[in-house]
């Protein structure tokens, strides 16, 4: 590290030693190394490229490997949306947000998808189609696909150098033996352009397909298991499956109960404690959108739905 | 000062690196990013970097954005005779010179039409093909011939070409992607831009 990339610090009027972070919290040099990690991990497509994950000023649970990632790529021109289950106005999205508004002075954030250049994201991939210039960030809690089969990482290393996904296969096979259906329906594994099986994060198998052939570039950091891996754009996707029990994602009986959405992931809410429930969609920026473009839902009319 | 890096002579004798750093290693990198992304993709790269010859501003920006301590360089012949190519590569970014290619993370290679064998570099290993040297490359000219790519980041194919590169690029590209997920990735640079050629990507025409 250079005198010039050393955080400095600033003093307030009264004298008082005001701690100022370096621009988006990172250090030039831990950037940098992730920097790195980001671009092997796009020229190796689902391959997990460990890097030195640092302790980050929020627990683990809370996304420090997708924090890292984008305190390494954003840039003063960014604009930043930050999901969790969908939704930008829970804890740890606003907290996320927050803490890149704070230390990331310049950076413009929002809640409009389409608005966005950087999208961080717990558990979903928003439902409007993402575009050429915009990064997905997905935090991960868990990067290895074959760790509940494998708990040893140097076993787990060799089987993706072999390309040794039989177990994988054993798993869901189990599943249909079990169930009669594949029954994993989060973090559903998928294999990318035909070589490296991946986890998803723990996003519904309802999302796999988005990552299909997808304009934007996909970018994943798990922080506690310090590991980095990418889906470059336009790249083939595909879940793992059976020619006689082939993957399908889930399927919802009414559409959003708000704005009347369907072919979209609904979230149950409940409404009373006397059973009442409606059906609404996960993505709230995109059943935001289509409320405002006039679209009612069968529950449009409640007081307590508009909000 | 940082004692991090032992400066190899008088500040006054060098050229300047990055006068914003956090904002240009950022920017560098995110051309980087997304030239990787969209392989054969020109990505415009804007530096004001006047770095001693024959080292372009091209190149340093992103050996100033990429490397330091953790990642040795390997300079190619022409780089390599003049001393202040590499005290300005060493201050700025404090990373070490090495002879050996297959210790380089980064090769900064002055003459592409030189370049040397895929192979010389390091090129990860089954379990961390990550471990693999990324080449830096200074053409004079990117182009749209005579090379057709497919492969990740690419929507059906993309044109590319670049000169100057050696006769039988296409040939060694094929063997380096035979290798894959090993072998090497290539970062293009030309004025006022820059282009990738990541392992992933496949040459499947040649005009
Ligand atoms: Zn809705």
């Amino acid at each position: 590290m250079t005198a010039l990339e050393q955080t400095q610090t600033a003093s307030t009027s009264a004298g008082m030693p005001a701690i100022t972070y370096n621009f988006a919290y990172l250090d030039e040099q831990t950037k940098r190394m992730i920097r790195r990690a980001i671009l092997k991990a796009i020229a190796i497509p689902g391959y997990q490229v460990p890097f030195a994950s640092r302790e980050m000023p929020m627990p683990y649970g809370w996304g420090t490997g997708g924090v890292q990632v984008t305190a390494a790529i954003l840039g003063m021109d960014d604009v930043l949306k930050v999901i969790d289950q969908g939704s930008d106005d829970t804890t740890n999205a606003v907290a996320i947000r927050g803490f890149f508004e704070t230390t990331a002075p310049g950076v413009a954030t929002t809640t409009r998808t389409q608005d966005a250049t950087v999208i961080q994201t717990r558990h979903r991939v928003p439902e409007q189609q993402l575009q050429a210039h915009q990064v997905l960030v997905y935090q991960v809690p868990i990067p290895e696909p074959l760790r509940f089969l494998e708990p040893r990482e140097t076993e787990t290393r060799k089987l993706h150098a072999l390309a040794d996904y039989g177990l994988m296969h054993v798993k869901l096979y189990e599943d249909i033996a079990r169930h009669g259906h594949i029954a994993t329906t989060y973090a559903y594994p998928v294999e990318v352009d035909g070589r490296y099986v991946m986890d998803p994060s723990p996003i519904p198998k309802f999302d796999n397909p988005k990552m299909d052939d997808s304009p934007a570039l996909q970018l994943f950091g798990a922080g506690r298991e310090k590991r980095i891996y990418a889906i470059p754009p336009h790249t083939r996707v595909v879940p793992l499956d059976f020619e006689d029990h082939p993957f399908k994602v889930q399927h919802f009986a009414k559409p959003c109960a708000l704005c009347a959405a369907t072919g979209v992931y609904l979230d149950e809410v409940i409404l009373d404690d006397r059973g009442g429930r409606m059906f609404v969609c996960s993505d709230t920026d995109y059943c935001n959108t289509r409320q405002a473009e006039g679209h009612r839902g069968e529950m449009s009319a409640l007081p307590e739905a508009a909000e | 000062m940082s004692t991090e890096q032992t400066p190899a002579a008088s500040t006054s004798e060098l050229a300047l690196g990055f006068s914003d750093p956090v904002r240009e290693a950022q920017a560098t990198f995110k051309a980087v990013m997304w030239a990787v992304s969209r392989p054969g993709h020109r990505m415009p790269l804007a530096t004001n970097l006047k770095p001693p010859a024959p080292l372009t501003p091209e190149m340093a920006a992103l050996a100033l954005a990429l490397a330091d301590y953790e990642t040795p360089l390997w300079l190619d012949p022409m780089l390599a005779k003049h001393k202040g190519v590499a005290d300005f590569l060493r201050f700025h970014t404090g990373a070490p010179i090495t002879d050996d290619p297959a210790a380089a993370r980064f090769a900064l290679v002055r003459e592409p039409g030189n370049l040397p064998p895929f192979t010389d570099f390091a090129q990860g290993i089954p379990e961390y093909p990550d471990r693999s040297t990324t080449l830096i490359l200074a053409v004079t000219m990117l182009s749209d011939a005579p090379f057709t790519l497919e492969g990740p980041g690419i929507k059906s194919t993309r044109s590319f070409g670049a000169t100057p590169l050696p006769a039988d690029f296409a040939t060694r590209w094929a063997d380096n992607r035979l290798l894959f997920p090993l072998g090497v990735d290539l970062l293009f640079t030309t004025s006022g831009l820059v282009s990738a050629l990541p392992r992933s990507t496949r040459i499947t025409a040649e005009a």
